[in-house]
């Protein structure tokens, strides 16, 4: 059954996001892990003399490997608790998805479990990727011939 | 046993002799933690996973309900149960290991409520002197059930509720005692307009001021009668929406109404954003610290309606609104 009197309160009690609270949090939090990366970048580049594409990748490891430990710690929700989309948005919310998934199956079995649960989260963000990859790709082989 | 209006039973002989509670160590540290009768501090309760846990949370309630009253399994006619695994997996894996009759029973939140309406039931119609109802949920279960990984990283709105890691076990019986259960309103499933699953609290508000209106039309009582009236799991914004629809409908809840998801946690200082929620949740504080203030006499009559939200994973993803039911039974002091 419906009740209209029931539904009109709740539209009148709609809850308030704190939209720009939340944006600011992780404008900040996101944009520091942006600079630890571009930190990195340099550290390999300058530092270790490594070439700057392998520099970039490397930053990228590094920083799924931190997050990854982090979860595993229990202590990457925390942050993302604040963090919101200042973790979720880089590469941290990749590897967190990916590795909470893998953590949360691994009663059910390497195959049955961890394997197939392992991108549960993580599906839609390869899933764009690799459709965006061949849309923009497909765009600059027809406007580059 | 009568029917009285529309939705309601008036029970003649049954009472609740014994409960058993087991909880998580959040719900230990909180404020209902003195009232529960055991608790582990590791949520997987010494097993390998926390599905098994939450099976070893109600093996230990039930023992405990029945070694209070002093009987054995063998005793028990029946057992009513269920909670919020696919197939009532805690359940059923836990009562393999009984050779009593089962009833499996499935209302979201408001399990406990619709296993003792059930036993009650039985009881009334003389099917036996001894029968179990129970209710359980799992923080973690849940959460890889209807939500998110545990460990996943984002961010929860202020609406959010966390499940409760617990289990109550509520042993009934023809042979008079000091709790009676006397009466009971069968709620109807109420479609609320929320579609959003992190919002539960405030889709369960109609369900739950349907089955307040039923009860009291049908009983012909104001909410004055009762000492306390305990809703299951609105938790604060749902609480808040559940009293104004009640006030649009002229019933004014005092200070003697409070909300389970409100009580169970230190909404303060326990992580808990909206309150507590899950079957374990009504279950703990009615079977734990109402019952407690029924034996020493600070409560006699209390309306306990247990909320759930019926929700599914795949109508949320479809986008359709969550409907939800409630179901309530009136505890009374006798003797």
């Amino acid at each position: 059954m419906k009740n209209k009197i029931y539904n009109q309160i709740l539209d009148n009690e709609q809850i308030k996001r704190p939209i720009i609270k939340n944006s600011i949090k992780a404008f900040i939090i996101g944009g520091l892990i942006c600079a630890f990366g571009e930190l990195l970048i340099m550290l390999f580049n300058k530092g270790f003399k490594i070439d700057l594409d392998t520099s970039k990748m490397l930053m990228s490891f590094v920083l799924v490997l931190i997050t990854a430990i982090l979860t595993g710690f229990g202590v990457f929700d925390k942050i993302g608790e604040v963090a919101g989309a200042g973790t979720i948005v880089p590469i941290t919310g990749f590897a967190n998805s990916l590795t909470a998934s893998a953590l949360e199956s691994k009663s059910e079995g390497i195959i049955t479990g961890i394997l197939t649960n392992m991108f549960k989260l993580a599906g839609a963000v390869i899933a764009t990727a690799i459709i965006s990859a061949f849309i923009i790709g497909s765009i600059i082989y027809f406007v580059r011939v | 046993m009568i029917k009285v209006g529309r939705n309601s039973i008036l029970f003649s002989d049954v009472y609740l002799v014994s409960s058993g509670t087991v909880c998580g160590s959040k719900e230990h540290d909180g404020p209902m933690g003195k009232y529960i009768d055991k608790y582990y501090e590791d949520s997987y309760a010494g097993c390998d996973s926390w599905e098994k846990s939450e099976q070893k949370m109600l093996n230990d309630a039930i023992k405990i309900a029945l070694s209070k009253e002093g009987i054995t399994e063998h005793s028990i006619d029946l057992f009513v149960g269920g909670d919020l695994n696919n197939q009532l997996a805690c359940t059923n894996y836990t009562v393999k290991n009984y050779a009593f009759p089962y009833l499996g029973v499935y209302a979201a939140c408001s399990t406990l409520t619709e296993s003792l309406i059930v036993a009650s039931t039985f009881i009334d119609s003389n099917y036996g002197n001894y029968i179990l109802a129970s209710a359980s949920s799992h923080n973690a279960t849940s959460e890889r059930q209807f939500r998110y990984p545990t460990e996943y990283g984002g961010q929860k709105p202020s609406s959010i509720t966390s499940t409760a890691t617990g289990c109550g076990v509520a042993l009934l019986s023809s042979i008079p005692s000091y709790i009676q259960i006397t009466k009971a309103t069968i709620g109807r499933v109420v479609e609320s307009n929320i579609v959003d699953a992190q919002d539960l609290g405030r889709a369960m508000a109609p369900a739950c001021c349907e089955t307040l209106r039923n009860h009291l039309h049908d009983f012909a009582v104001t909410p004055d009668e009762y000492d306390l009236i305990l809703t299951g799991d609105l938790s604060t914004y749902g609480s808040s929406c559940f009293k104004k629809m009640a006030e649009a409908y002229g019933i004014k809840l005092g200070d003697n109404y409070n909300d389970s998801g409100l009580m169970l946690y230190d909404l303060e200082k326990q992580h808990v954003h909206a309150g507590g929620s899950g079957c374990g949740c009504v279950s703990l504080v009615s079977l734990g610290y109402v019952l407690k203030k029924m034996y020493e006499n600070k409560l006699k009559k209390v309306l306990i309606i247990a909320t759930g939200a019926l929700m599914n994973p795949v109508m949320v993803a479809q986008q359709e609104n969550i409907p939800s039911i409630a179901h309530a039974i009136v505890l009374e002091r006798v003797k």
